[in-house]
């Protein structure tokens, strides 16, 4: 780790402003994945800017959404009324994700900017193509237990890690930043991008940008959600396959319905076909058998991840059975 | 209000940890915590190739980096006396070889640790690679037979015996890779207190090994080498010898003429303090259509180092645990080009266990038999390796209490019979066994004018309970309150004590105090029984007793031992000596057993395995310490619940490195993993191995652990999953 400044901004427009200024700086909330990222030397900034005194820390609703400052922790959006009566699926991911020390330090916003956790990744003496450009994938041809199968490049197989937001995939929020052009609103689902041919770059945000806040629409979900993640052990692993469902069902008839998948691609993957699929039909074990079938169309795995072109479709049955009532 | 106190009390009765509430409040001292004026802090820079040579070292920035004192390599290492040619290991910085990826190439020594660390950053080190082998798949056909004579291949009648049975099986099974993982990173202090005078703070399960391997190393009279351990969070068997880490640092504190503290990293803790080795099993089981076994074979090949031979006793158990007149066994070693295993957790007897445990059930359900009646039908009531009584031998018993407490004759035993909750259910049984040894130690006791009794000796505790159980046979021996009685350990300054593994401390240590303490108890006597105006005058030894500090005849004729001292005008009596087993333990073979029964829910889906109830049962003797021997058990178990489930060390051979080195990828048992587990005792002592009847308690809490939960996998599902860990894509892989 080499010697680095540390500065705290406590307004917005400051921390804009200073990371402007800074040339190589980055945002710190939580530090939960940042401060092992700079002890490994993955990431060495010049300087931290804390934003840790921005006021974004609330939960708010009105009329047609709910929400959440990019600062607000995980552990306390997952207790949230609010977010336990309208919106379970997002408590339940959060739950699931890490162990109770992290998420009492975690952020939201910081959950959407933690890197992958490929081990070739972190280790700077293995070749990685998302740490240093053009050093080739050790994961490709090597352990990929825990790599993508979906919407992979032959630049890197790594997955995004986080629960939280496969649940936001699903549930269509939307996210405010600010930058020093300005704030400008993301999908959810665009936030985060697919490796390609720079898979140093996880997501859309510009140079500069912050995250100000995520807002879920309102929605019918509620009663019919369920977020499952299938992991190594019990808790305080990252998923091997994560599925987050939700349904509104009208009796045993799906009026609408959303599925996203953890654990297989290198940004939480929307199952547009499956929800398709299963709009309007019965919620029956044989309609999300034939969900998950569709799902898997493209998917190709590397050699230790293979048992997940099993294990994907073997989850979203049980969760959209879970969600549903039915199992 | 409710009054919930009565339900207030701990899982065990008696007495708690004597060192608990240091260790709750902080107060407890580990090796790296003793502050030192003038500390320097050292990192290791660590090879990034497996096999190959040091082209080059610039260590120029790092010297120039702020704070540094010292960057030593084989470049410019004092020389070490003892790196002569009979030593065996990995000698530090000796030259510019490289024998395994994460190999200390250099250490950097700094003012404070973060220079230290920045520092060995800056050391550039450049290698001439050689291409490296780590997967023992790959490397089967180059297995050979152990140099250690104790490892050659075991015939008992007929070899292969099993191939000719009326009902058999052959099938493999694989342990993989384990690392020990102890909370406690591997720490040392070295301070030089002269030339040829040194004083380690260390995190040693071994103190008089570590002073002794010290001392030859460096060529140094054995009494100027002190080696300080008084707690050490956790070992499993990582610590059980001196590491090149201990030797670096030893160097570092040479170099600099100051005190050098060393702490590994968690990366470290996979590549330089041992594993379990990677171990391929065959097993081959024969029986008539009745259940009577007539053929037993057990084959297993393991990983080693290439500088490094490490052996275990894999295959052992399979020459005793069950009658049966034919028996062989073959143990082969794989080089490879890693860090050499070590001992960890049950060592070897763990590792093979998982396959004969597993066979012993699979043999059952094709006889269409009960796993535990099979069992029974090849009792051994005599160690059929070498004809020997048992000293003990209570596990018909151990079998019986387990049944009971997990329900196992509730069960329905045919195969995915049985759901809960959406759950498949299974049952699964195992059992276990260890040596029970009876090495020699020496202990002191000393009693103090003011009533307190002192006991000592040079073990160190990595976290079975050492002093609670000591204080219990010292305090039970005088009748003097546990709250007077201290025992104080970790210097190896006190009288020789064994080193803490092979389940053999409370053993040798045990009757060490018991034997002092009898003798410290015959002089006391002796002295009031001289004296003409005692209450005891001219007793014998044999008819006193010792209770609330008093020696007492009958209720009348007593003495109190403060009375005694005080009389004689002594602060104090000590008596220091010797305790080893006789002849007479020849005539026997010493073994604990275990018994573990588990219940599973496996998700009929996704795999998922989740182990809802233990019972786990223990034929170890007398129980010293209800409460730590507990404490002992549950912790085997979780050990054995990572083992089956969750553990695996994995090697990326294209580059021969660890790629799962820390605590979020290499998964132990997190608290959602464990059940509720029962721990019981048979509690009966032994009559042969030492006074007290207690053997060993500790290996055996794991041991044959990881069968039960395969077994009760195959009960669930109908799957038999040979390969550990089971995680739930093998589960869902895997064939009805």
């Amino acid at each position: 780790m080499i010697n680095f400044q540390y500065v705290r901004a406590s307004t917005v427009k400051e921390a804009i402003g200073t990371l402007a200024k800074a040339g190589d700086g980055q945002f710190i909330a939580g530090g939960t994945n940042l401060v092992d990222l700079m002890k490994r030397g993955v990431t060495a900034p010049q300087k931290l800017i804390d934003i840790n005194n921005l006021p974004l820390k609330d939960v708010k609703s009105d009329k047609t959404s709910i929400t959440i400052g990019a600062l607000a922790l995980n552990s306390d959006v997952s207790e949230n009324e609010l977010i336990i009566k309208q919106q379970p699926l997002l408590s339940m991911a959060l739950k699931s994700g890490a162990s109770p020390q992290l998420r009492n330090m975690a952020t939201v916003g910081g959950n959407m900017m933690q890197r992958t956790r490929c081990p070739y990744f972190y280790d700077t003496a293995m070749p990685c193509n998302k740490r240093k450009p053009g050093s080739g994938c050790g994961a490709i041809g090597g352990y990929n237990r825990m790599h993508a199968i979906f919407g992979t490049s032959n630049q890197c197989i790594a997955v995004h890690p986080s629960d939280m937001c496969v649940a936001l995939t699903a549930l269509e929020a939307t996210v405010t930043v600010s930058g020093p052009k300005g704030s400008r609103k993301i999908p959810f689902g665009d936030f985060h991008k697919l490796p390609g041919q720079n898979p140093e770059k996880d997501n859309i945000l510009q140079k500069g940008e912050l995250i100000e806040s995520v807002s879920i629409p309102e929605n019918d979900f509620a009663k019919n959600s369920y977020y499952l993640k299938l992991r190594d052990r019990a808790s305080y692993a990252f998923a091997l396959v994560s599925v987050a469902a939700a349904l509104s069902l009208d009796g045993q008839t799906i009026k609408a319905c959303r599925l996203a998948m953890g654990g297989v691609a290198h940004k939480p993957w929307r199952l547009s076909e499956a929800e398709k699929f299963l709009a309007g039909k019965k919620a029956s074990a044989e309609n999300f058998e034939q969900a998950a079938k569709l799902s898997m169309a493209g998917a190709k795995s590397f050699g230790y991840n293979d048992f997940k072109l099993k294990m994907a479709p073997a989850a979203i049955v049980e969760a959209l059975s879970k969600a549903s009532g039915l199992s | 209000m409710k009054d919930l106190s009565s339900n207030n009390k701990s899982i065990v009765d008696g007495p708690s940890r004597v060192d608990g509430k240091h260790k709750v409040t902080g107060k407890a001292r580990y090796a790296a915590e003793h502050p030192i004026d003038g500390m320097l802090y050292g990192v290791l820079v660590d090879s990034t190739i497996a096999k190959g040579t040091i082209a080059s070292i610039d260590s120029k920035a790092a010297e120039w980096a702020p704070g540094v004192k010292a960057v030593i390599s084989h470049l410019n290492s004092p020389k070490i006396p003892g790196y002569d040619d009979k030593f065996y290991g990995l000698k530090v910085f000796f030259n510019n070889k490289v024998l395994f990826y994460g190999q200390p190439v250099a250490l950097v020594v700094a003012d404070s640790f973060e220079r230290a660390l920045h520092a060995a950053t800056l050391v550039k080190v450049t290698y001439n690679k050689d291409k490296s082998e780590t997967s023992v798949d790959k490397n089967l056909a180059n297995a050979k037979l152990p140099g250690n004579p104790r490892m050659k291949d075991y015939v008992r009648g007929e070899a292969d015996a099993y191939k000719k049975a009326e009902v058999s099986l052959e099938e493999e099974y694989l342990m993989p890779l384990e690392v020990h993982n102890p909370m406690e990173l591997h720490a040392i202090i070295a301070h030089w207190l002269a030339d040829d005078k040194v004083k380690v703070y260390d995190k040693t399960q071994g103190i008089k090994d570590t002073q002794e391997s010290i001392s030859k190393t460096f060529k140094l009279p054995q009494e100027n080498v002190q080696v300080i351990a008084e707690y050490v969070g956790g070992g499993f068997g990582s610590a059980l010898r001196t590491w090149p880490h201990e030797i670096a640092a030893l160097l570092g504190a040479k170099k600099t003429g100051r005190p050098v503290k060393l702490v590994l990293n968690r990366m470290q803790m996979f590549t330089m303090v041992g594993y379990r080795p990677y171990t391929r099993m065959k097993m081959g089981l024969g029986a008539t259509k009745d259940g009577k076994l007539t053929g037993i074979t057990h084959e297993a090949t393991a990983q080693t180092s290439r500088y490094e031979e490490f052996t275990e006793a894999t295959v052992n158990m399979s020459k005793f645990m069950y009658k049966c007149a034919n028996a062989n066994t073959r143990y082969r070693l794989v080089q490879m080009d890693v860090s050499v295993p070590t001992w960890m957790r049950g060592p070897g007897e763990a590792t093979g266990s998982f396959a004969l445990e597993c066979a012993m059930d699979e043999l059952a359900y094709k006889l269409d038999l009960d796993p535990l009646e099979f069992r029974m039908k090849n009792y051994a009531e005599v160690d059929p390796e070498n004809g020997k009584p048992f000293s003990s031998k209570h596990l018909d018993e151990a079998y019986k209490l387990g049944a009971e407490k997990i329900g196992w004759y509730d069960r329905n035993r045919k195969p995915a019979s049985m759901k809960e909750d959406g759950m498949l259910v299974g049952y699964g049984m195992s059992s276990g066994t260890f040596g029970a040894f009876r090495w020699e130690a020496t202990a002191s006791a000393r009693i103090n004018a003011d009533g307190t009794l002192v006991v000592q000796s040079a073990v160190s505790d990595c976290g079975p309970g050492t002093a609670t159980s000591m204080v219990q046979i010292a305090s039970e021996s005088f009748g003097i309150d546990a709250s007077k009685t201290s025992f104080i350990l970790g210097d190896s300054a006190l009288p020789p004590g064994p080193t803490q593994g092979g389940s053999g401390t409370t053993s040798a240590l045990g009757s060490a105090v018991f034997d002092t303490c009898l003798a410290l108890k015959k002089q006391l006597h002796e002295i009031a029984a001289a004296e003409q105006d005692s209450p005891l005058y001219q007793s014998k030894f044999e008819d006193v007793k010792f209770e609330d500090g008093d020696i007492l005849l009958s209720r009348s004729k007593k003495v109190a031992i403060t009375d005694l001292l005080k009389k004689k005008n002594v602060p104090s009596i000590a008596v220091t000596l010797e305790s080893k087993g006789n002849e007479e333990l020849q005539k026997y073979s010493m073994y604990s057993f275990s018994v573990h029964f588990a219940k599973v829910h496996v998700h009929p889906l996704t795999g998922v395995v989740r182990v809802v109830q233990v019972a786990t049962v223990a034929d170890s003797g007398k129980i010293i310490s209800e409460k730590t021997a507990a404490g002992q058990m549950i912790g085997g178990v979780t050990g054995g619940i990572g083992m089956a489930l969750t553990e695996e060390g994995v090697f990326d051979d294209r580059f021969g490195k660890f790629i799962n080195n820390n605590l979020a990828d290499y998964h132990v048992p997190v608290h959602a993993d464990v059940p509720h587990i029962d721990t019981i005792f048979i509690n009966k002592p032994d009559p042969i191995i030492n006074p007290m009847g207690a053997k060993g308690m500790g290996e055996i809490a794991l041991i044959g652990f990881a069968a039960a939960i395969a077994n009760a996998v195959y009960h669930a599902t109908g799957k038999r999953i040979r390969e550990l860990p089971i995680t739930p894509d093998k589960v869902m892989g895997a064939e009805v």
